[in-house]
């Protein structure tokens, strides 16, 4: 019976050149573990913060002074959102006989009025066989100031 | 055992979409007659039910409508599809929030699947109106148990004022399916076109129920498993799957008509360089490469006064690649074989085909393996992301401005531009 055991010798062929081994291909620190390490938070995102819904905020960029009483002035960017019911009170962009508009929505008692933010311009009352449609309601102003 | 449960497949249409994008940003255009034209401003590619009311159609050429234009003072733009694309998405992102399993099936239709919801006429009417008020955009809802039905159904709310954008095929009784579709012709069957129409015509199938009810075998005889597939479809048996994942294209073609007529070689080139960049950005989003190319040249073929000529070549390339430089060496070489002196082009285009993905990659044995340039194309593409299309590509010549697409109406990119965003 022959032995299975034996194995037979073969030349091995050895290269002149540097082998390297990779022994382990992970990376070990030395030091010490970073102590924020458990506390990382992603950072502040603006559009996060300003956009309440953003499938249905539009950007619009104003032109006049209507608004100048609350701090909206010409150049400034207005975030419009479309899915807020407008109430009385809220800074609105209305469609007026076909024209935007940025103002206050006053509607109490049947009565309806776009409100400018600057004594210079009276209040627009909105009669009868005329157009109004509030496109959305602005909820935030971008003012640049540098 | 539970019987298999029918399905509610809601298709979700935009009603005149290009229309209805353009009229969010411009109030005063609610009520005017008006239409959105295709690039190069060439056919009618949208239009408002004030224009369809005059007769304006679908596909017309813009230059065959302008009498009648001016007649009723229809108003023309140019296609605007940066604002159509964001629109777009935000009413797809609204749709998904109302079911899980949907499929965007083009820029303005997603199928939506609302199996084993209750109440699917008040959720359809809400879908309808929150799309409505978040985008301004309006739509109409068709449901149905398979995707045919679902788009019949859809063409229904289209058509009826009285279902208020809402038609549900399913809670029709077994009779008044029968009465609906005796009534539609069977050209407004998904897949069904003019020359099918004509042919089904000759075999005495004329309305959507005579298509229902063919003779199966003499069916597929004439018309092959695509129509039988059809068919099915109107028998209720869901036979087209929904796609949650697009899949990836097996051809891209990026091709565009002259703005005016070209007769240099070098704008030739230049304008390939375009499509080459454009088709490989493609390549490289869906992460693939190509392994044919073809480049086609065409003269116009409506000026019969001039002479024609509409060569085409495609070669293999020696390996697969989404290299925008690789490929447009290859462009290049094969507008130049096909370039005549003496003709005046009206368009040009690439195909990109055998498209398979990057990990698939089949070694070479004879060609040296270059080392990619695929670092380099990370940064064009994210350059182009960032600054727009076309700020970084492959320029042959320099930058010719010949080619370029006749675009004199379009509105401002009110969405997706700073600079151009609508001013209150």
């Amino acid at each position: 019976m022959p032995s299975t055991t034996e194995s037979p010798l073969l030349p091995v062929f050895v290269p002149d050149t540097k082998v390297w081994l990779d022994v382990c291909t992970w990376k070990v620190a030395a030091g010490f573990p970073s102590p924020a390490a458990d506390h990382t938070r992603k950072r502040i995102d603006l559009n996060e913060h300003l956009i309440r819904n953003k499938e249905a905020t539009f950007i619009f960029r104003v032109k006049g002074d209507s608004m100048n009483g609350i701090g909206i002035y010409e150049g400034d960017e207005l975030l419009v959102d479309r899915s807020i019911e407008a109430k009385h009170g809220n800074i609105v962009l209305a469609v007026l006989n076909n024209d935007y508009t940025v103002k206050r929505l006053y509607r109490r008692g049947g009565v309806v009025k776009l409100i400018a933010e600057n004594p210079i311009y009276p209040p627009i009352v909105v009669k009868d066989g005329e157009e109004l449609a509030i496109w959305g309601v602005v909820t935030r102003n971008l003012h640049k100031l540098y | 055992m539970a019987l298999p449960k029918v399905q509610a497949l809601a298709l979700v249409d935009c009603n005149n979409f290009y229309v209805s994008c353009e009229r969010l940003f411009r109030p005063d255009l609610a009520k005017v007659p008006m239409v959105v034209l295709s690039n190069n401003d060439g056919c009618v590619v949208s239009r408002s039910n004030e224009a369809k009311a005059l007769g304006v159609k679908m596909g017309a050429p813009w230059f065959e409508c302008k009498a009648l234009a001016e007649q009723h003072g229809i108003l023309a733009m140019s296609s605007n599809y940066a604002l159509y694309a964001d629109l777009s998405n935000r009413v797809i992102r609204i749709l998904s929030e109302f079911s899980p399993r949907h499929e965007v099936y083009s820029i303005d239709e997603c199928f939506v699947d609302m199996t084993g919801m209750p109440k699917l006429r008040e959720v359809s009417y809400a879908m309808r109106e929150r799309v409505m008020q978040w985008t301004g955009i309006p739509v109409c809802v068709g449901i149905g148990p398979t995707k045919t039905l679902a788009k019949l159904a859809n063409h229904v709310a289209k058509k009826h004022p009285r279902s208020r954008g809402v038609f549900n095929y399913n809670a029709l009784t077994a009779d008044q399916k029968t009465y609906l579709l005796e009534r539609i012709e069977v050209e407004e069957v998904w897949g069904v076109g003019r020359k099918l129409t004509q042919k089904l015509a000759m075999h005495g199938v004329h309305t959507v129920q005579d298509l229902r009810v063919a003779h199966v075998p003499t069916l597929r005889a004439a018309f092959g498993v695509v129509m039988e597939k059809t068919q099915r479809e109107l028998q209720e048996v869901p036979c087209i799957e929904l796609q949650e994942i697009q899949p990836d294209r097996q051809q891209i073609i990026s091709s565009r008509s002259f703005g005016s007529m070209v007769t240099e070689l070098a704008v030739l080139k230049d304008a390939l360089s375009t499509f080459v960049a454009n088709a490989c950005a493609k390549l490289r989003a869906q992460n693939s490469h190509a392994a044919v190319i073809q480049v086609f040249l065409q003269t116009n073929r409506f000026r019969k006064d001039l002479p024609q000529y509409m060569p085409s070549l495609a070669v293999p390339l020696p390996y697969p690649t989404n290299d925008s430089l690789e490929v447009n060496r290859w462009a290049d070489y094969l507008c130049e074989r096909m370039f005549k002196e003496g003709y005046q082009y009206k368009k040009a285009g690439i195909m990109l085909s055998e498209i398979s993905p990057v990990t698939c990659r089949q070694a070479d044995l004879l060609e040296p393996e270059t080392t990619s340039n695929a670092s380099l194309m990370q940064a064009l593409d994210s350059l182009n992301q960032r600054y727009g299309r076309g700020t970084v590509k492959v320029s042959t010549q320099g930058a010719f401005k010949g080619w370029q697409m006749l675009q004199e109406r379009k509105s401002p990119n009110y969405t997706t531009s700073w600079d151009e965003v609508p001013v209150v």
